[in-house]
């Protein structure tokens, strides 16, 4: 097909401002869509990141001390508290621990080969816990072995000890030791004695999920310490599959049974997987869901204002168009006027939305941190807009090519 | 006059109401968005102590040396346990505290209720004098209390209702950790957002308000271990609590209040005086790298206002401005299509003025019309933005008068403002090719 693109460029030179407009709306558009499109997607991506737990049957209690003791007696509380846990119907293990994966920040240490490096190799992020860790998460242990019963050491109130043994996260194992065999080697995380790999889990997610810890990203250890800190413990539940909800009720209870001197917040105090996720990523959805409104209101506006100024300009050249289709035009040609005219606006419009697109994103990763957006996005902008121009013109082009030959007899 | 604009434009807009529909659609979902993300983003950029501010300074002092700071040679944002107490014995500025998180346990009196949990902070005497912080009951405690390790209390006004009903409980005893304190003060409503005394450990925001003030040694010798954040560059030597005091490890906020540009370079070199001292005793091995920012600049310095607000507002802009490229569009076809009514009325001996009024008043109807289905939307947004941000931000998004009219008057001069181009074109239609075309 033969298109008449001279003609149009010659029309549209004398509708100078609309087509400026337009152009400019789609631009404007694009460069705003194409940045919505990429903060989205890469808040969907933290909102699927795999934790490493068995989630649908994992929660955590988040009990305090209500009064201080020694660490001794808080120990022996512990091992009672955890033993009364593990005997409940709908249990099927429980682990001490000092934090949790996506917690929402916690301990972390820096690591490094030898004792007197003075530049670290990364941060792990710290778990303590007992041999029951492991089973009570369901994370998933992919080499070596689980902590013996008697390697789990006891440490209190800002206490710091360095067990001679670990467990890494494969993140961790392949950071520290690139070649694959990390089994059996040692590291140093902020201790004056090394700690010797003895398992390796894949995958288990930090604490926090913040853009600090992606550099980090899954890199965690397991120190067989049961942290029997003044304050307070948490105690990770997996419950037998099925019975979460009986779990939940059941546990509180038992530790209240044990001693009354704990304070587990009746609100927050025990908390499901859902939960801790929801919280967790609480403004990453919120931003997704708040950029993908912004969106949608902004292509229906675009494309409302593109069958307004469309239909603006069919009405004003209804004459033209008669004589055009008493000249001998058909009506696929006035349908393929208008769409290539809007194509050509929208051609311009998109060239100077993709260079805002990125300068756009350039100032924000210098403003904010954020990460560099792939082309990839500005790609499917363009398509969309495209799209979205030629499905606004649609119906405001096929009332002109409608127009009976006729009109071009008639003076208005 | 203006009536008779007032009137020609509604007559305009009723003629082709899609068009009219769309404008307003346009202009209520911009300016919402927009306002909706500015309640937002007011409510967390705010000045939470706007008349005092200027006088408040935080003191950083590198205690960790050029391994230990960040990329840009920021020394710790917080301080240890030795030059906390250094600075609060030497008292060089007029009002200073050094503060550490606590979350101690109450135990109620009677035995059948279960202890509770609070938030609060272990300060110094001069916290209260220093943040201006409204007492309903009592007052703080003196600088004697502090030195004498006073079993004294201030409670917020929340946990005096918990306690006491809410009455004068000034003299009564609150057990805290299992030790007796006497309440001297019960806190008036006090939450400020963001809680700037201590902004590393609340992260800026927090919806729970402090509860209980202990003074600052009191809380040391009970042994009620800090709650917040603990940032050690080398393990502590020793164990406990009483291990972190003797370590290098950061966990202490710091503030002072000095009160004129005197006493702000006095301080300075107070502390590089100080550095010097330690540098010389052989503790920092390196130059003084001190900071001392005012409370906004260390607000700004600490990113209390989350990047994801700022975005929010730039992108709710950039939406606000393409509503307006489109409303534009929309008033130049709807403006044009008048020609013929327009040459008539110029031929008729209307000047130029007439039809800018003429037109302008439409436009400024239209973003009449724009604006208040924005107040609803923005009404709409500001209850909902519990949905797309952390509650403890969300929780401070308020609509208020200023909001409302804000609202209605960007509406209005942003679609005038819209308007002016395609009210300039309608002015210049030649009245004598209209009528002759016609």
């Amino acid at each position: 097909m033969n298109l008449p693109i001279r003609p149009i460029l010659v029309a549209l030179r004398r509708h100078k401002a609309g087509t400026v407009l337009i152009a400019l709306q789609i631009a404007l558009t694009l460069a705003i869509v194409c940045n919505a499109l990429f903060i989205i997607h890469a808040r969907l991506a933290n909102l699927s990141e795999a934790s490493g737990v068995d989630e649908p049957n994992v929660f955590v209690i988040k009990n305090q001390w209500a009064a201080e003791r020694p660490t001794a007696q808080v120990d022996a509380q512990v091992q009672a508290d955890l033993l009364a846990l593990r005997q409940l119907p709908a249990v099927r293990d429980a682990a001490p621990a000092s934090g949790y994966p996506l917690q929402g920040g916690g301990w972390d240490n820096l690591v490094t080969l030898t004792p007197d490096q003075t530049h670290p190799i990364t941060d792990s992020a710290v778990y303590t816990s007992d041999e029951h860790f492991i089973d009570t998460l369901g994370a998933r242990l992919v080499a070596g072995r689980n902590f013996r019963p008697d390697e789990v050491m006891v440490m209190g109130t800002q206490q710091s000890i360095t067990p001679p043994t670990v467990i890494v996260t494969r993140a961790l194992a392949d950071k520290l030791f690139p070649g694959g065999h990390a089994l059996g080697k040692s590291f140093y995380a902020m201790g004056t004695t090394p700690s010797t790999i003895v398992g390796i889990v894949d995958p288990l997610h930090r604490q926090g999920v913040s853009q600090w810890n992606k550099a980090y990203a899954g890199q965690a250890l397991i120190w067989p310490l049961r942290a029997d800190d003044a304050r307070g413990i948490f105690y990770i539940v997996r419950a037998k599959p099925g019975q979460l909800a009986a779990a939940m009720r059941e546990a509180p209870k038992a530790l209240y049974a044990q001693s009354r001197m704990r304070i587990i917040d009746p609100k927050d105090g025990v908390q499901d997987y859902a939960a801790i996720r929801h919280k967790v990523y609480d403004s990453d959805r919120g931003m997704a869901i708040l950029m993908g409104i912004i969106c949608a209101v902004l292509l229906a506006i675009t494309a409302a204002g593109i069958v307004g100024l469309t239909s603006f300009w069919v009405g004003q050249r209804r004459k033209q168009i008669g004589v055009r289709r008493a000249l001998g035009a058909r009506q696929r040609d006035i349908l393929a006027y208008f769409l290539t005219e809007n194509f050509l606006i929208s051609a311009a419009g998109v060239l100077l939305g993709v260079v805002l697109a990125v300068a756009f994103n350039l100032w924000t990763v210098t403003r904010f941190e954020l990460d560099r957006m792939s082309l990839a996005y500005v790609g499917v902008g363009v398509l969309v807009l495209l799209l979205l121009g030629q499905g606004a013109t649609f119906a405001p082009a096929l009332r002109a090519s409608r127009v009976s030959p006729v009109e071009a007899t008639r003076s208005v | 006059m203006f009536a008779y604009y007032m009137e020609l434009a509604l007559r305009s807009l009723k003629r082709s109401p899609g068009l009219t529909t769309l404008m307003v659609l346009a202009i209520g979902f911009g300016v919402a968005a927009s306002m909706t993300s500015w309640s937002v983003f007011r409510a967390v950029s705010g000045d939470p102590i706007p008349w005092k501010s200027a006088k408040l300074f935080v003191p950083q002092i590198d205690n960790w040396g050029s391994n230990g700071r960040s990329s840009d040679g920021e020394p710790p944002n917080a301080m240890d346990y030795a030059d906390a107490m250094a600075l609060m014995r030497q008292h060089r500025a007029k009002l200073q505290s050094a503060m550490y998180q606590i979350s101690p346990s109450i135990v109620p009196a009677e035995a059948s209720r279960h202890p509770v949990n609070v938030g609060g902070h272990a300060v110094y005497g001069e916290f209260f004098p220093m943040l201006d912080v409204p007492f309903k009951y009592g007052s703080g405690w003196s600088a004697s209390d502090d030195a004498n390790r006073a079993q004294v209390v201030v409670i917020g006004s929340k946990l005096n209702q918990k306690l006491f009903g809410g009455a004068n409980s000034v003299g009564r005893s609150v057990n805290i950790e299992g030790h007796d304190y006497r309440v001297v003060g019960v806190l008036d409503h006090w939450n400020p957002q963001p809680r700037y005394y201590d902004v590393v450990n609340s992260g800026g925001f927090n919806s729970q308000s402090d509860d209980v003030f202990l003074p600052f040694q009191t809380a040391i010798q009970a042994n009620i271990q800090n709650d917040g954040n603990t940032n050690c560059y080398a393990v502590p030597k020793e164990p406990g609590f009483v291990g972190l005091q003797h370590s290098e490890c950061v966990w202490i906020a710091f503030m002072v209040e000095l009160d004129d540009a005197a006493a702000v370079s006095a301080y300075r070199s107070y502390l590089d005086g100080y550095a010097k001292e330690q540098q010389q005793a052989g503790r920092f091995g390196w130059a003084p790298n001190n900071r001392l920012r005012d409370l906004p600049a260390w607000l700004d310095n600490q990113h209390v206002v989350p990047s994801d607000t700022k975005v929010s507002l730039l992108v709710a802009l950039g939406l606000l401005l393409v509503c307006l490229v489109n409303t534009i569009g929309l008033l130049l076809a709807k403006f044009l299509r008048r020609s013929g009514e327009i040459g008539v009325r110029r031929a008729l001996g209307a000047p130029r003025r007439a039809i800018y009024l003429q037109f302008l008043t439409e436009a400024g109807m239209v973003g009449a019309a724009g604006g208040v289905l924005g107040l609803l939307l923005t009404c709409a947004g500001v209850a909902s933005v519990g949905w797309v941000m952390p509650k403890d931000i969300a929780s401070l998004a308020r609509l208020d008068v200023s909001l409302l009219v804000l609202t209605l008057l960007v509406a209005v001069l942003a679609t005038m403002l819209a308007g002016l181009y395609p009210t300039w074109r309608a002015s210049r239609v030649q009245p004598a090719w209209q009528l002759k075309s016609n």
